[in-house]
């Protein structure tokens, strides 16, 4: 099937077409935002065969899955947006100062204009039109750009929404990089991109050009820790669930396993019961089990295969033709094997086995912070230890996948997989400006005579009076080396194990931390910095491994 | 210590080294630990408080800035800033429990951890050099990242107390002052962070924006623009001129949400010049120059780019001001009547006392001229008359918006401050700051019990049409406008019926 791009021409009408219908100001009434978000739930409720039918021919999607994965969720956000619409919307009070006093002050909740969501692949559907439910929410305009690489669905919604939604308002433009490149040019108020951190950073950069804020759903490689106390048929089963739906094409599947050494046998067999159970002997006649979605990806995947060190374990199967890879695991995978470069993004489970997790800690914060980290055990300290010492867009403890369908839960990366984040009132928020707003009388201006020039003496003594708070910390202290930084604890003493992780953040305060004086010329005193700096940083990972080591 | 002009760039190295400590430093987790960021805090408040002579002396010799206009424009927000984080960090910082959808509701916690993002870079302006350089990093350090400070070399002797109080008062394995300029900056922006904050012009923004891009990193971006003031013509002509002149002198007009130009009917002009002339007369004298109160352009550049603006702007009437002494940096308060819609003094953000007036027909004509522009970071409404205000505020777009006054929005702790779309994008202040540098990460956390396991499976493959529709009953709801009669009132039928039949029985 092939996709009819939007001509390039047909472009900078469209886009000025969405300008003049938000610069009308229809769609900021709530009544007309509901109405939309009804029909956008209509749309897909009355059209679900043709849809499953379009996202099948895609990715092989189960109809389970969809419904999972994409249709219901975006049903749900509708519903979730139509019913709390007035509550978001409502401008929020706020407890004023002692100079705002007798004001009105508020914060409104105002659009920020005409937004552009490109969305990705994996999940055609969900990823394009949630967060449109938070763009039409918030009372923007919106162009769609759905992505090219799954054409059934894309054609299916460029057919579909001029039918339900108000087309003054919400266009779609079709197109692969070219018409991207294009759509990128002109100015929009917000740009929602879903995909990799490449093109990530290309869209980042022509947003700089406009100044226009982008929040960007990216991924990375999420590793999940399995501890040696679990129970294993258990967590076989929840993992190998996260990582094969949809083939593995998630951008939180559970990317690679950090095992700690002893269970990996055990859990292997786990793996192949829960892959029997799920998908039966002849993976590739069940109807359950997706498919990669095209050649390139295919190949990319096959090619890691070919290329790991590590020892396939299970599955390994794959037909070009069909586009089938069969869930893979691959045992023995060194830090530095190819399948630890990039997201895999494909049903190839390395697994990493670790003598102690802490290890595991170490690796991942050694890359970049990934989209979702996946802990699974029983022992709270341990989990603990991990959540306090890694940073990831989310992290779900005991299971996979299932913290994306909390719409209460912001859904979203830090650093390189991904800026701001999504789902239910967020979705709003992320389309919003919060405008402040104060609201003051004409009246009192002998008071408001007291901030006015000229400046004098009595005036300041007022100002002071009214304006400083003393502090509840006991103000004055004479700055010396023992209130400059928090002294260390006694290292002598050996802390119990419940202390140490919330000692080891103190351990490598360095008592000398300020020793230069103010006497020092400029440059001899940022040596006496340096030196101070030199000496607390070297020994701080040391002394927090060295504490929790008993922990994990 | 005296308060030096003379600023000390620094080199390559130690910018390589300072981006390495702070990311180091947050790496070993000793800001993460709350009793650490409060004594940060508490040291940041200190030095405030310790130093106030000092501060008021560099920002005289900086800016002619009267020593009121320090402690209100800078350090009392300062303060207030650091004892509101102080008060709420312990609430701030504490995981937000969040009620999950019904599948995950048995043995499910939820929730939002509040972490630092990590090592962060903050990047101030010369206007108010301590107060927009203390108040992010306010919000760096309640969040529990490291930050890397560069302020603006524009403000000299500001820097070179900033540069010193903060090695003496904070801990400089965390928080490290780097000084330069533009070839410094570059450098800096070369590191990955985690967050950069900046304040400044939308020319510099839009390549800190684009050097980010490389690293994805996040940003706030605090800009300025041309905000607006849209006089009603029946409002008090007197209260108002007082206040857009208070708005508009205050610093020499060198605030990013100063009053940039009024827009008023012709009908209302005369009175309001007439006003204007008497509010200015009343702040400064009749000559400026000679006044303590009144601020100085902050260098040549700055005082040339304004002299230039001002005289070749082709139209308009000088009515007020338009006095210029280049050795002393003066510029008069100057009011410039009848100014075209496209003339010169319309073009960029006056970012000094020049305040041009466009004659608007009426209140759709002033609406139409505001959104030809760019979203300004604030607009300024002075009307008694609510259908007015809100008028105006529901058809137009801008950071903030505060009818009836200028500026003091920004002395609101609770009111997020920030522009939208060219104004800048992102907000800090009072909890908004911390947000800022934290990241919401979503926790979930479930047990292993193999009966939830059993109650779950429904999600597993092999799908069939069983689990998909045990999977729609219990995660679709059905949406009010869908539900039947019955399902829509069902609760009060079950009631009426219970009623009703309750009824007969008793009698």
């Amino acid at each position: 099937m092939t996709l009819t791009y939007t001509p390039m021409s047909e472009i900078p009408k469209v886009v000025q077409g969405l300008r003049s219908a938000f610069n009308a100001g229809f769609t900021r009434s709530l009544d007309y935002r509901k109405q939309q978000l009804r029909a956008m739930y209509n749309m897909i409720s009355e059209n679900d065969a043709a849809i499953r039918d379009a996202v099948f021919q895609d990715l092989h999607k189960p109809p389970a899955e969809l419904m999972i994965g994409e249709s219901g969720m975006v049903k749900q956000e509708c519903i979730d947006a139509i019913k709390n619409l007035d509550k978001w919307a409502a401008n929020r009070s706020v407890k004023t100062g002692i100079v705002n006093k007798f004001d009105n002050v508020h914060i409104r909740k105002d659009p920020l204009g005409m937004v552009l969501i490109i969305g990705a692949w994996n999940y055609p559907l969900n990823l394009l039109l949630a967060p449109a439910v938070g763009a039409i929410a918030a009372g923007n305009t919106v162009l769609l750009k759905p992505s090219e690489v799954a054409p059934h669905t894309a054609a299916l919604l460029t057919k579909l929404l001029p039918a339900y939604l108000d087309q003054r308002a919400y266009r779609i433009v079709n197109g692969a990089a070219d018409e991207t490149t294009l759509l990128l040019e002109h100015k929009f108020d917000h740009i929602f991109y879903t995909g990799s951190g490449q093109v990530g950073r290309i869209i980042m950069g022509a947003a700089a050009k406009q100044l226009t804020p982008v929040t960007l759903e990216l991924g990375g490689k999420s590793p999940a820790f399995i501890s040696r106390d679990v129970d294993i048929a258990i967590t076989a089963r929840r993992l190998a669930f996260g990582k094969f739906f949809n083939c593995g094409q998630t951008c939180i599947a559970p990317d690679y396993l950090i095992v700690e050494r002893g269970i990996e046998d055990k859990l292997i067999e786990a793996f192949k019961a829960s892959i029997l159970e799920f998908y039966g002997t002849s993976v590739q006649s069940s109807n359950s089990y997706g498919r990669i979605v095209n050649k390139s990806h295919f190949l990319r995947l096959k090619a890691l295969l070919d290329q790991t060190k590590g020892e396939v374990v299970a599955g390994g199967e794959l037909d070009e033709d069909n586009l089938f890879i069969s869930p893979t695991l691959v045992l023995g995978v060194e830090k530095d094997d190819k399948l630890m470069e990039g997201e895999i993004f494909g049903p190839i489970l390395p697994l990493m086995v670790v003598d102690r997790l802490v290890e595991g800690v170490k690796y991942v914060n050694q890359g970049d912070q990934p989209l979702a980290l996946y802990v699974f055990s029983k022992n709270k300290k341990a989990i603990d230890y991990i959540l306090d010492h890694t940073r990831s867009g989310g992290v779900v403890v005991n299971d996979a996948l299932v913290h994306f369908i909390v719409s209460n839960l912001p859904f979203g990366g830090t650093g390189p997989s991904g800026i701001g984040n999504y789902h239910g009132k967020r979705s709003f928020d992320v389309f919003s400006h919060e405008r402040s707003a104060l609201i003051k009388s004409m009246g009192m201006e002998k008071l408001n005579d007291l901030r006015y020039p000229p400046y004098s003496e009595k005036k300041t003594r007022w100002l002071d009076w009214f304006l400083f708070d003393k502090a509840s910390f006991g103000g004055k202290a004479a700055i010396d080396n023992a209130t400059a930084n928090p002294p260390p604890p006694s290292t002598t003493t050996a802390p119990s194990a419940s202390s140490t992780i919330n000692g080891s953040s103190t351990v490598s305060s360095n008592p000398n931390g300020r020793t230069s004086s103010p006497a020092l010329p400029e440059n001899q005193h940022r040596k006496a910095a340096a030196k101070s700096e030199n000496g607390s940083t070297s020994h701080a990972p040391e002394a927090s491994t060295a504490t929790t080591t008993t922990v994990v | 210590m005296t308060v030096s002009n003379v600023l000390h760039f620094h080199t390559d190295a130690e910018i390589h080294k300072a981006a390495e400590t702070a990311r180091q430093t947050f790496r070993s987790g000793i800001t993460r630990s709350l009793k650490y960021r409060r004594h940060q805090l508490e040291q940041l408040w200190r030095l405030i408080d310790d130093n106030t002579d000092l501060i008021i002396e560099a920002l005289k010799k900086d800016l002619h800035k009267h020593k009121n206009e320090t402690l209100l424009g800078e350090l009392v927000p300062a303060k207030e800033e650091i004892n509101d984080a102080l008060k709420h960090l312990d609430e701030w910082a504490k995981d937000e429990k969040v009620v999950p959808a019904l599948v995950n509701r048995v043995g499910v916690t939820c929730l939002k951890r509040k972490e630092p993002k990590g090592a962060a870079l903050i990047i101030s302006p010369w206007n108010y050099p301590f107060f927009l350089t203390i108040g992010p990093m306010v919000g760096a350090i309640a969040a529990g990242c490291t930050a890397v400070i560069k302020p603006s070399e524009v403000a000299p002797h500001s820097a070179n107390v900033m540069t010193d109080l903060f090695a003496r008062y904070l801990d400089n394995r965390a928080y490290i002052v780097i000084n330069g300029a533009a070839q410094e900056t570059t450098k800096l922006l070369e590191y990955k962070w985690d967050h950069i904050f900046y304040t400044g012009n939308g020319v510099v923004a839009k390549i800190i924006m684009r050097a980010a891009a490389q690293h994805l990193t996040s940003l706030t971006l605090e800009l300025g623009g041309k905000s607006p003031a849209i006089i009603d013509e029946h409002a008090n002509m007197a209260v108002t001129a007082k206040r857009i002149a208070f708005g508009k002198t205050f610093n020499a007009g060198q605030t990013c949400v100063a009053p940039d130009y009024v827009l008023i009917t012709a009908k209302a002009q005369e009175k309001f010049i007439a006003e204007l002339k008497k509010a200015l007369e009343e702040l400064y004298s009749k000559n400026p120059q000679s006044s303590n109160d009144y601020g100085r352009i902050i260098n040549n550049r700055h005082f040339h780019r304004l002299s230039k603006v001002l005289h070749e702007n082709k139209s308009g009437d000088i009515v007020i001001g338009g006095q210029t002494d280049e050795k002393d940096l003066y510029i008069a308060p100057t009011v410039i009547a009848n100014v075209e819609r496209d003339d010169k003094l319309m073009e960029d953000e006056l970012f000094g006392p020049l305040l041009p007036m466009i004659q608007v027909a009426d209140v759709d004509d002033a609406i139409e001229y505001i959104n030809s522009k760019d979203e300004p970071l604030a607009l300024y409404i002075f009307s008694s008359n609510k259908k007015f205000a809100n008028k105006i505020m529901d058809s137009t777009r801008s950071g903030a918006v505060l009818v009836n006054d200028t500026l003091m929005h920004v002395a609101e702790g609770n009111l997020p401050f920030g522009g939208t779309g060219p104004s800048g994008m992102g907000a800090y202040h009072g909890k908004k700051s911390f947000e800022a540098f934290s990241h919401e990460r979503s926790t979930m956390i479930k047990d292993l019990n193999p009966i939830s396991e059993a109650a779950m499976s429904v999600r597993y493959a092999p799908y069939n049409d069983t689990n998909l529709k045990v999977a729609r009953l219990v995660l679709e709801s059905v949406p009010r406008f869908k539900k039947s009669f019955v399902l829509k009132h069902f609760k009060w039928i079950v009631f009426a019926l219970i009623f009703g039949v309750g009824l007969k029985k008793f009698f």
